[in-house]
């Protein structure tokens, strides 16, 4: 089968951006983005693992933020593809994005635990459970790419800052807590039109309206685990 | 300016050893070509091994210990492996005092059965352990950085060592956003993953791992050890761009292995083995090459049809729907095709018991390393390695820990490689599951052409590709991972280190007694 990319591209030490298009004959049914990618090989991007775990490959593919190596062109909607990098992060080189900007927001968020973690006595396999979906969080950025309240430098932090707060707030329930919810409150909780365009979009199928629901029960309203 | 160590790699080891310098408020630059959360580190799924017992069947930390220096076949220094296994209980409390989820239950951790050991062992997070330590080490060094101890360099990429009489001066690494060089003076801790990049397309690991680094420290003359020992895992099924890993945990709930034969269903590992389809995985996969060679069989599947449903449901879900996302094959339903695929390299640079290298100021640890595994490492072992070996590889690192400038230099190309596939299917024809002088030979030849200008990093890599090749050929024997046909036998006199380096024009391999395995 033969695809045809339309990849927006750019080159390092120009500003403009421009499409060129790439034919790719696919060898198997389940060729990604990502096969083709390698394949046509003059076109920058980000590659890891290659099977949907560590978030490199993001970028938009028909317009929805995914994973190349997850985007079967055998189920795209066309035999033209588009291929564009993600849009609320600044494009360093065709498909490459610097996508610092998530790690700052994690340092202002202080997603860390400052003593040894708990689980709190009444109900740890909960908290445990929502530590590790928390934790499941690759930092990819799909969910900002959709998410009509986030532009980068905002106080707005969005999706991709809340699953390692949920880690935090599961594991901790003194001191800390109280601040780490202070911090939630401002950077997400009041500026999230809590719309759910992130809500299908996380190719790890974290489940961020549940997410929310359980940050906002602990941070919002103060239910205490204990 | 504070005292400083440079890091490279930001994985298990990389992070672990940033972390143990923090603490004793010595600085880290910490380099890696991605962020922490695109490291291998997050692919590990089974497990951590520490003899914790708490599955009452009175596990204790010898066992642990005779368990690992059988499963790598007697060639390990007994000192190290000790410490290891000794100090794996408290690693693995303190992960879950950072915030790792493990499996619990009553208040005690469930620890599972894998490979190559007796007794319940390994600790766990669902099917994503790995994943689960990473991001709570990941938050961990956030904090010592906002503290300003650690300052992260990401997207940056080894681009060369300034070693000046056995002694590093500098590392060199190139900002792939920017496009510029930067020069780091001072003591370096080499924590950048196996050689997944010799081989890429045929790993389970990740291609981020290109063996670059390793490549361009053995042309420096940085010694390294047991190259020849890679392990293959059986079970592993060729998606579109790389092997997968289909997990043990499959054939632990019942999956069996099968190969076609006359167009019949041949269940080839329950006449032969006592263990059947739970052989260790350096048998499975001997067996299937060996099929493959005598009989001329191709087609090899897992047939895990035989699964109850409801073990699907609850204890293998995750690997039902990677599969059927990769492969469209239902394992419920069909049978999936394996391969035995590069899974791990117990072979790496050479370091003391301190993590020490033969370059002064330089260590290593993590995959990049050759310490603890010996000849086959056990699943579980690999990620205590790696946090140990980081925080070994830290301690001795933080006397050689000085003021440290950071400046640019002259632009360094990095990720220029146009040869990888070329030398991949070289190293492949020599480094097979069962390899012999003849294959070993031709491979050498072709190597040696590739490396013949030692100056472009094509070359330097095809010359670390030379000395697995070397070491291949040298152990005249067979143990764990390394299988020769034309000599199987297992002997006494190779129980040794096998040591090699690049000097003077040349490769060196020597045989390094185990009680000097310890020190260099
Ligand atoms: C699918 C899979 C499953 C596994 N399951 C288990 C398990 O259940 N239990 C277990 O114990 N082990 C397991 N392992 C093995 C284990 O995950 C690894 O051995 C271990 O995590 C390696 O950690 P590391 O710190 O050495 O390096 P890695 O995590 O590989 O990190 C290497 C780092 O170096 C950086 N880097 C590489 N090259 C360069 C360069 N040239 N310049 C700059 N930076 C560079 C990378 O960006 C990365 O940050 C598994 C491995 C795989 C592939
Ligand atoms: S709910 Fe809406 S506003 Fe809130 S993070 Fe998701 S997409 Fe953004
Ligand atoms: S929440 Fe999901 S979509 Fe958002 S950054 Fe994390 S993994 Fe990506
Ligand atoms: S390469 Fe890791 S998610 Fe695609």
């Amino acid at each position: 089968m033969k695809y045809t990319l339309r990849i927006l591209r750019k080159s390092p030490a120009e500003e403009k951006q421009y499409w060129q298009e790439f034919e790719y004959e696919s060898v198997s049914e389940s060729d990604t983005v990502a096969s083709a990618l390698r394949k046509i090989g003059e076109v920058k991007w980000e590659c890891s693992c290659l099977q949907k775990k560590c978030g490199a490959c993001a970028m938009v593919i028909d317009n929805v933020p995914r994973l190349a190596c997850d985007a079967k062109l055998s189920e795209c909607r066309s035999e033209t593809v588009t291929v564009q990098p993600l849009r609320k992060f600044p494009v360093v080189c065709d498909l490459v994005v610097d996508r610092s900007i998530l790690y700052r927001n994690l340092e202002t968020m202080k997603t860390w635990l400052s003593q040894d973690a708990d689980f709190g006595e009444t109900n740890p396999d909960k908290y445990r459970e929502l530590a590790y979906e928390g934790s499941e969080c690759i930092q990819c950025g799909c969910c900002l790419e959709v998410c009509p309240n986030f532009y980068p430098g905002g106080s707005f932090f969005g999706m991709a800052s809340v699953p390692l707060t949920m880690r935090l707030l599961s594991e901790t329930d003194r001191k800390q807590y109280m601040e780490n919810a202070k911090l939630y409150r401002k950077h997400v909780y009041s500026g999230c039109g809590k719309s759910l365009a992130c809500k299908d979009i996380c190719p790890r199928h974290i489940d961020t309206e549940k997410l929310l629901v359980n940050l906002n029960a602990l941070a919002v309203w103060k239910r205490k685990k204990k | 300016m504070e005292k400083t160590v440079n890091i490279i790699g930001a994985g298990i080891s990389g992070l672990s050893a940033a972390i143990t310098l923090a603490q004793k408020n010595i600085h880290v630059n910490l380099i890696s070509s991605m962020p922490s959360e695109r490291a291998q580190s997050v692919l590990a799924e089974g497990g951590i091994n520490a003899a914790l017992d708490t599955m009452g069947e009175h596990d204790t930390v010898l066992e642990h210990f005779q368990d690992t220096v059988k499963g790598g076949v007697f060639i390990e220094n007994e000192e190290a492996v000790m410490g290891l296994v000794k100090t794996a209980p408290s690693i693995v409390r303190e992960l879950q005092a950072l915030g790792v989820p493990f499996q619990h239950e009553n208040g005690k951790f469930i620890q599972r059965n894998f490979g190559g050991q007796k007794k319940k062992r390994t600790a766990y997070a669902k099917s994503s352990t790995g994943k689960m330590i990473m991001a709570a080490l990941t938050d961990r060094v956030r904090m010592v950085e906002a503290a300003g101890l650690v300052k992260r360099y990401t997207h940056h990429v080894l681009s060369s060592f300034v070693i000046r009489d056995s002694e590093l001066k500098a590392v060199r690494v190139t900002d792939t956003h920017l496009l510029k060089t930067l020069e780091f003076t001072g003591p370096c801790i080499l924590c950048t993953g196996g050689l997944n990049g010799f081989f890429e397309g045929y790993t389970t690991g990740t291609i981020q791992n290109s063996g670059t680094a390793a490549a361009l420290a053995f042309s420096e003359g940085v010694e390294f050890a047991n190259l020849e020992f890679i392990q293959y895992h059986p079970t592993t099924v060729k998606i579109c761009d790389k092997v997968m890993l289909i997990s043990e945990a499959a054939r632990g709930e019942g999956a069996r292995l099968m190969v076609m034969r006359d167009s019949k269903p041949w269940y080839f590992m329950e006449e032969k083995y006592e263990l059947g389809n739970l052989s260790p995985r350096d048998v499975i996969s001997r067996e299937i090459a060996l099929l493959e060679k005598t009989e001329g069989l191709k087609d090899f599947y897992l047939d895990a049809t035989g699964i109850d449903e409801n073990v699907w449901k609850t204890r293998l879900s995750d690997l039902r729907a990677e599969l059927i996302s990769y492969t469209g094959l239902d394992p419920a339903e069909k049978v999936i095709p394996i391969r035995p695929g590069i899974h791990y390299f117990m072979g790496g640079i050479r370091v003391d018991n301190g993590h020490r290298t033969n370059i002064k100021h330089l260590f290593a640890a993590g995959e990049a390393a050759c310490k603890y595994h010996g000849a086959n490492r056990l699943g579980g072992n690999s990620m205590l390695g790696a946090f140990y070996g980081g925080r070994v590889a830290a301690e001795s690192a933080a006397s050689s820990a000085c003021l440290v400038s950071v400046s640019e230099v002259s632009y360094e190309e990095t990720e220029n490689e146009k040869q990888k596939d070329e030398l991949c299917q070289v190293l492949l024809e020599g480094l097979g599951i069962i390899r012999d002088e003849k294959e070993i030979d031709g491979a050498l030849n072709r190597t040696w052409d590739m490396a013949s200008d030692f100056y472009s990093t094509d070359a330097k890599r095809a010359l670390l590709g030379c000395a697995m090749l070397e070491c291949a050929k040298e152990r005249k024997e067979s143990r764990g991972a390394h299988y020769r046909s034309d000599y199987p036998k297992t002997l006494d006199s190779y129980r040794k280190q096998t040591c090699v380096v690049f000097r003077g024009g040349k490769i060196m391999v020597r045989f390094e007694e185990l009680s000097k395995a310890g020190s260099l």
